[in-house]
Formats: C-alpha cells, sequence, structure tokens
C-alpha cells in the first residue's frame, strides 16, 4: 500500500467521529425537549402531552441506541490507532473520559430503561425523574467530552515529563484543566448547536404530519415548543460564536487565520471575507467579497488592529486552509439562514397563521439536514484548523500514531467501518421512517398488565411484533 | 494500600461487573439459536431487551478508566490487539444491529438471518474476550519501548483459544441460568436441559483450563506461594460451581443465578491475582513488562479518579439496581404481539 498509516487512521478517525456524531446533538437536544414536554403533561394533566412525550421518546431510543453502538468506537479508537497519543495525553485526558463514564454513561443507559419501558411501572413523577436523568446524562457527557476536546485546543493545568518519545503531560490542577481557556465557549456553543439540530428535527417531522393532516394536535404541540427552543438557541448561536471566535483569535491565532484566510497581517485593518476562494500556495483569495476592516473589530473589538496572519506561522505549522475557511464560512452562513427561518416562523406563529402556510411548513420539513452540516462542519473547523497538531502546540498529529499497526490492518478496518456503518445507517434511516410513519398512540389505551409476572409482560406488550430492542414501543393498531 | 493497587482493584470490580451483567446477556445470544419458535426467540431477546445497552456501559467505563488509570497499557494493548479489537468491535454492533432489526420485517427468512447474526456476533465478541484474557494471562511480546511486537495469528496460541472457549462456555451456562430465572412452563423446562449441558460443557472446559494454566502457564501462580489466603478464594470458586448443579437440581433458579455470578467473580479475582503487578506481561523480557506502576498516570490523577469513583460509585450501583428492580419477574410478551 502507498498510502501511509497516517493518512488511513486520520481517514478512519474522521468517518467514525463525523458518522458517531450524527447522534449525540440530536440525543442531547431531544432530551431536554422531552423534559418541557413531559414538564408540561405533569403540570396540566393534559394526555396529548403525554402522548407528544411517549411519541417523541420513541424517537430518542432508535437515535440513542446508534449513538452508544458508534461511541464505543471512539473509546476504543484512541488506543487502537493513537497510542502514541494515548500515553502523552492519558494522564490527563484519562480524568475527564473517567468522569464521564462515572458520572453521565451510567446515568443515561440506567434511567433510559425506565424512560422507554417503564411507563407502567412506576408513577408519573418517578418517570419524570427519570427522563430529567437522561438529559442530565447527556449533559453531563457533553461537558466531559468537551473538556477533554478543548484540553487538546487550549492545554492548561499540566506539565510536561520525561523528553523525546517517553514525553508525556501530566497533570498539576485538575479545574484549571476543566476550565481550560476555551472550554466553556466550546462547551456552551456545542450544546446551542445540539438544541438548533433537535429543534430542527422535531419541526421538521412536526411539519410533515401538519401538511399531511395527521396527528395535529401533537404535531402543533411539539412545532411550537420546538420553534421556540429553535429560535432562542439560534438568536444565541453568533452571540456565543462570536466568543469562542474571539478565544481562538487569542489562543490558536494560525486556526483564526486559517478560518478567515489571513495570509498576511499588514498594516491596516482586516476584512472580513463574506465569500471567496483561498488559494494557500498562491497566498491569496480568490472571487472575494469583503466588509473593510470587520474582522479586526471581530476578533480583538479593535476596528484599528491588524488581525495576525499566516505570515506569522510557520509554513509546517500551518493548517489545511481552503478546508478550514469553507468549512467555518458555510457554519456561518448556515447558522444566519437559522435565525432567520425560525424568526419567520415565529412571527406567523405570533400571528396564527403559521399552520397554514404550506410552502414555510415544507421549508421547516426539508430544512432539517442543514443543522446536522453545521454541526459536523463547527467540527471540521475546529479539528482541521488545529492541525498540524493533535495537542495543540504539543504534539503533532503525525507523531500520535500507533507504533505497532501497519497500513493494512487500518485499510481493512476502514472498509469494515464503511460496511457496518452504511449497514446501521440504513436501520437509523429505515427504523426512524417506520416510527415517524407510525405516528404517536393516538385514543389506543395500552392495557396494563395485572398479573404479578407483569413488569416484563409490559415490556413485551409495548414491543408489538418487535420484542427485541430498547425502540420498539409499537402502535398495537399497526399490528393486524 | 496505594493507589495503583487500588486502582488496579477497581478495574478488576469493573470488568467483574461486566462480566456477570453482560456475561448473561452475551450468553443468552449464544443459546439463542437453541430454540425455534419465533415468539420463543423473541422472549429470549426481550428478557434482555431493556437491559444489555446499560450492562455495555461496564465495558466503555472499564475502557475509559483503564486509558485514565493505565494509559500505557491501554495503547499496547489496544494498538497490539489492533485486528481483534476492530473484529469485536463489528460483533458488538452487529449485535445490536440484528437485535433491533430482527423483528421489524415479517418474512421468516429475514428473522432467521437476523437471529443467526445475533447467535454469531455474540459468540465470537465472547470467544474474542478469553483469547484477549488468555493473551494477557500468557505474557504478550511487549518491546522495550511498551509497543507490541508480535502479530495477529501469535495471538491466537492454543491456550489462549482454550481460555476464548471457556469464556464462551461460561457465558451460555450463565445466560442459560438467567432465561431460566426468566421464563415459565414449558420453555422453561426445556431451558433447564440446557442448563445441563451447558453446564457440562462448561466444568469440561472449566477443568482444561485450570490443568493447562496450571501446567504451562508458571506466571499465573506465582502469588499463590506468596499469599496462601488467595486458596480462600480457589475454594469459594469451586464450592460456587458445585453450587450450580444443586440449585439447578432444587429447581432454585436464583441460587443458580447467584452462584454463577460468584463463579465468574471469582474466576475474575483469580485473573487478577494471576496477573499483579503487572498489567502486561513481556514474553520478551520481564523488565519490560508493564506493570501497575510502570503503565500508571500521575499519582495526583490516581488521587483525582479516586475521589470520582467515590463520589460516583455509589449512585452507579443504586440505580443499577432500582433499574434491575423495575424489571424484575418473568418475560411475558403481550396478546397482541402477534
Amino acid at each position: 500500500m502507498d498510502i501511509s498509516v497516517l493518512t488511513l487512521s486520520r481517514l478512519q478517525f474522521a468517518l467514525t467521529i463525523m458518522f458517531h456524531y450524527l447522534f449525540p446533538p440530536l440525543s442531547i437536544g431531544l432530551g431536554g425537549l422531552l423534559v418541557v414536554m413531559e414538564a408540561m403533561f405533569l403540570k396540566t394533566g393534559n394526555p396529548g402531552y403525554e402522548a407528544m412525550t411517549k411519541f417523541w421518546t420513541k424517537i430518542f431510543a432508535v437515535n440513542f441506541a446508534v449513538g452508544v453502538a458508534t461511541g464505543i468506537v471512539m473509546e476504543f479508537q484512541f488506543g487502537t490507532n493513537w497510542a502514541t497519543y494515548s500515553r502523552y495525553v492519558g494522564d490527563v485526558f484519562g480524568s475527564a473520559l473517567a468522569a464521564e463514564g462515572i458520572f453521565a454513561f451510567f446515568l443515561e443507559s440506567g434511567f433510559l430503561a425506565v424512560l422507554v419501558f417503564g411507563w407502567d411501572k412506576v408513577s408519573p413523577r418517578t418517570h419524570f425523574f427519570s427522563t430529567c436523568m437522561v438529559a442530565l446524562g447527556a449533559f453531563f457527557s457533553s461537558i466531559w467530552i468537551i473538556v477533554a476536546n478543548s484540553w487538546q485546543q487550549t492545554p492548561a493545568g499540566f506539565h510536561i515529563v520525561g523528553e523525546g518519545l517517553t514525553a508525556r503531560a501530566e497533570i498539576t490542577d485538575f479545574w484549571a484543566m476543566v476550565f481550560s481557556p476555551s472550554s466553556m465557549q466550546r462547551l456552551t456553543h456545542t450544546l446551542i448547536g445540539a438544541y438548533i439540530l433537535a429543534a430542527f428535527f422535531v419541526m421538521s417531522i412536526a411539519a410533515y404530519y401538519i401538511l399531511k393532516g395527521r396527528h395535529l394536535d401533537l404535531a402543533r404541540k411539539s412545532f411550537t415548543i420546538a420553534l421556540v427552543v429553535g429560535a432562542l438557541a439560534s438568536l444565541a448561536a453568533p452571540i456565543f460564536g462570536d466568543l469562542q471566535a474571539r478565544k481562538v483569535a487569542q489562543t490558536q491565532p494560525a486556526k483564526l487565520a486559517a478560518m478567515e484566510a489571513v495570509f498576511q497581517t499588514g498594516t491596516q485593518p482586516t476584512p472580513l471575507y463574506l465569500f471567496g476562494l483561498p488559494d494557500a500556495n498562491e497566498q491569496r483569495v480568490k472571487y472575494g467579497v469583503t466588509i473593510p476592516g470587520l474582522l479586526s473589530r471581530l476578533a480583538y473589538g479593535d476596528a484599528q488592529k491588524p488581525v495576525a496572519g499566516l505570515d506569522r506561522i510557520p509554513r509546517r505549522d500551518w493548517p489545511p486552509v481552503a478546508m478550514t475557511f469553507h468549512s467555518f464560512h458555510i457554519m456561518v452562513w448556515l447558522g444566519l439562514l437559522f435565525v432567520v427561518l425560525t424568526l419567520v416562523g415565529l412571527h406567523f406563529r405570533w400571528r396564527g397563521t403559521l399552520f397554514e402556510k404550506r410552502w414555510l411548513l415544507w421549508v421547516f420539513v426539508w430544512a432539517v439536514p442543514l443543522p446536522y452540516i453545521a454541526n459536523q462542519l463547527g467540527w471540521v473547523t475546529a479539528e482541521v484548523g488545529r492541525q498540524p497538531w493533535v495537542v495543540y502546540g504539543l504534539l503533532r498529529t503525525s507523531g500520535a500514531l500507533s507504533k505497532a499497526v501497519v497500513a493494512n490492518q487500518v485499510l481493512g478496518s476502514i472498509i469494515m467501518f464503511i460496511v457496518v456503518y452504511a449497514l446501521l445507517f440504513a436501520v437509523w434511516v429505515f427504523v426512524l421512517d417506520r416510527k415517524i410513519k407510525q405516528g404517536p398512540d393516538e385514543g389506543v389505551t395500552v392495557p396494563i398488565t395485572t398479573t404479578s409476572a407483569g413488569l416484563f409482560g409490559v415490556a413485551g406488550l409495548r414491543a408489538g411484533t418487535g420484542g427485541a430492542s430498547l425502540t420498539e414501543t409499537d402502535n398495537p393498531k399497526a399490528k393486524e | 494500600m496505594d493507589l495503583n493497587i487500588l486502582w488496579f482493584i477497581l478495574l478488576g470490580v469493573l470488568l467483574a461487573g461486566y462480566a456477570i451483567l453482560d456475561g448473561f446477556d452475551l450468553g443468552v445470544g449464544i443459546v439463542h439459536l437453541a430454540v425455534k419458535k419465533d415468539e420463543e426467540r423473541r422472549i429470549l431477546m426481550n428478557s434482555i431487551g431493556p437491559l444489555w445497552d446499560g450492562n455495555e456501559v461496564w465495558l466503555v467505563t472499564f475502557g475509559g478508566a483503564l486509558f485514565a488509570a493505565f494509559p500505557n497499557a491501554y495503547a499496547t494493548a489496544f494498538s497490539g490487539f489492533y485486528t481483534a479489537f476492530m473484529v469485536l468491535l463489528f460483533a458488538l454492533i452487529f449485535r445490536a444491529v440484528s437485535m433491533e432489526f430482527r423483528s421489524k420485517h415479517d418474512s421468516p427468512a429475514w428473522r432467521s438471518f437476523w437471529d443467526v447474526s445475533f447467535c454469531i456476533a455474540s459468540t465470537v465478541a465472547t470467544l474474542l474476550f478469553g483469547v484477549a484474557v488468555g493473551n494477557v494471562m500468557r505474557g504478550m511480546p511487549i518491546g522495550a519501548d511498551m509497543e507490541f511486537q508480535g502479530t495477529f495469528l501469535g495471538l491466537l496460541h492454543p491456550y489462549c483459544l482454550l481460555v476464548g472457549l471457556f469464556a464462551v462456555a461460561t457465558f451460555a451456562m450463565h445466560g442459560s441460568i438467567y432465561l431460566y430465572l426468566k421464563t415459565e412452563g414449558e420453555l422453561q423446562q426445556r431451558i433447564r436441559e440446557w442448563m445441563w449441558r451447558t453446564f457440562g460443557f462448561f466444568l469440561v472446559l472449566y477443568i482444561f483450563t485450570t490443568i493447562f494454566t496450571l501446567v504451562a502457564m508458571p506466571l499465573a501462580t506465582h502469588n499463590f506461594a506468596e499469599h496462601p489466603w488467595v486458596w480462600i478464594v480457589v475454594v469459594l470458586n469451586v464450592l460456587a460451581i458445585a453450587n450450580i448443579p444443586r440449585a439447578i437440581h432444587l429447581r432454585r433458579p436464583g441460587y443458580a443465578f447467584v452462584s454463577s455470578c460468584a463463579t465468574i467473580a471469582a474466576l475474575t479475582f483469580l485473573f487478577g491475582v494471576a496477573l499483579f503487578p503487572h498489567l502486561i506481561y513481556s514474553s520478551l523480557n520481564p523488565k519490560w513488562s508493564l506493570t501497575v506502576y510502570s503503565a500508571a498516570s500521575s499519582h495526583k490523577t490516581l488521587a483525582i479518579m479516586a475521589t470520582m469513583a467515590a463520589l460516583g460509585l455509589p449512585f452507579v450501583l443504586a440505580y443499577t439496581s432500582v433499574v434491575y428492580w423495575v424489571f424484575r419477574g418473568k418475560v411475558q410478551l403481550g396478546k397482541f404481539s402477534y
């Protein structure tokens, strides 16, 4: 094989992490929405809210199961493909991963069983408590994983022990590591991204039901809740995104320069590119449209100060400019589009005419891939923009590989992942499609078994023809 | 007791928790094809339906804790077992997909395809766990730079394959006993028959593995001479194993299940005793072995993690127990199942 272990391992990491990240943002965001929905049920006693919570729980469960399966791969992969990195960061990064396992995963997966299968097993309040715990687990999980990743971006609270091949980072101040310079901004921005995604996801399915004239009460209520959450999150995104970009300007100047394709520092205030095609070889931006001086104002809050360009960074430390620039710009434009869409939606909802605006509902039906793309591109910006470092300024990606692994092994596992993930994606789409077509259990009361042995009975009952899965809580009507 | 030893023990606890909990649901997968009727297969899958996902979290946490406490052992083992672990991931994902996919379509061919893949994936995953344990018991070709220097085929030594088969037999027995606990009527009587068979299979492999270990793995017994009290655990292990047929004979599935949990806990404990203080023994040069000291994170990290475990573990145990309590009792499929 001509392709190196490095290229293949990076390719495999990109493939597996991007595939994995299709699922966690929906779990985080939808988990929060479930809490809101079930709280409204408890407060009002309106069975509409109960049907709504049950319906979205089914979707949540499908998504969660795939997230767990692809998440195990991520944890294994640090050791299998990036052993040198694991040795280097284990002391620091490990505390965060261990915290995630102990505080988040058990909480999520334990209470998920009650959330999905426990409707008739526990009291409504206990069930609501379980829903809150699942949402909290997803939230904890995001905290620790962002903490670990942020440490790679802006290392803090550590010192380097040993030299050369045996050098590694050791923790000196746990809280300085947790609150590394970028962690809180990045956490907020990631959570906002997850809420936008979940809101658009719910709006898409709800708009589809409204257009088809099905499950109208549930669809309208769901759409409204998601629209409010989506609008708030979309408005918050640029504000917190700006805070985060300022932090990047301060802590990772090479990344910022690549995000904005600033090749020369110059002496004048730096313009902001609205569009353009950066060319790293010629060190200029083709077909660029700019707003003069805006980047200086955004990055430093000082309209006069020129932004540090790539000319101040050794060429061997440049990140890939075009990919970072485009990922970042498309994400920002999508973010602005979400603001416009949700504000237009709120405007018509306020006037009470939203649900008659069929064209707008169709826009919401088809808008759902966009927040997925925006979330992915945000991470591409963060990770590609950090290159050539895996731990910024300390450890190069090329020096982080497993020494015991050869190219053919990685090639084999990439092929395996492509096959398995294609299959997994097919399952996910197939099951999701069925859940959506089936819709909520409207007006059907699921009989409650009264035998002493009924605990699994209800699980089986709810499982319908399916039975074997966390996600099977079928509508009995569909079972003829 | 220092923190390195504490974390060695805690990893053992996580591993035992994983082997006991995911052990029975892997075991259910291994014996899955023994029933033929669709409804009965669904009962089997439903018995682990709400629980397998949480059980797998023990593996995730074990991996995270190994990474954090002993990053060098994590890095060496995971990169050394590259191909084996990729196949393991494949099996674990396929297992989850089989459970999700199986009942979504009525065609018998479709269902039997996913049933077979559920069984194969469960068996392969268990076999690989056993092979990995066998390799760790035997020692691995680790160089002075802590890197694995062997090959994938080198991991398939007869001893390691024997331990792999032993793991399959253990989980098959454990899963059968769990099913005996969860089913009723005529199906339960048939499961009782397999319990005897899987127990026989387990007993034969237990004896073979023990003899092979005592004869050919001198490393595994060095701690027994220094710490004779470990023999108490060996005796308890034998008593637990002996109690399984007794409980089956008395038709007390609860006792049988507790005994098989105790057996797995004891085996994990003995695995730890055989290993200590090594995490990975170097078959090239004992000085290059990764020990609980040479592979460990700094004292500070181990202390932080110990605090987290002290804060988190009581909650984990509490709500794991609550969830198991909520889902206690026999499996029953509803009348509109189809």
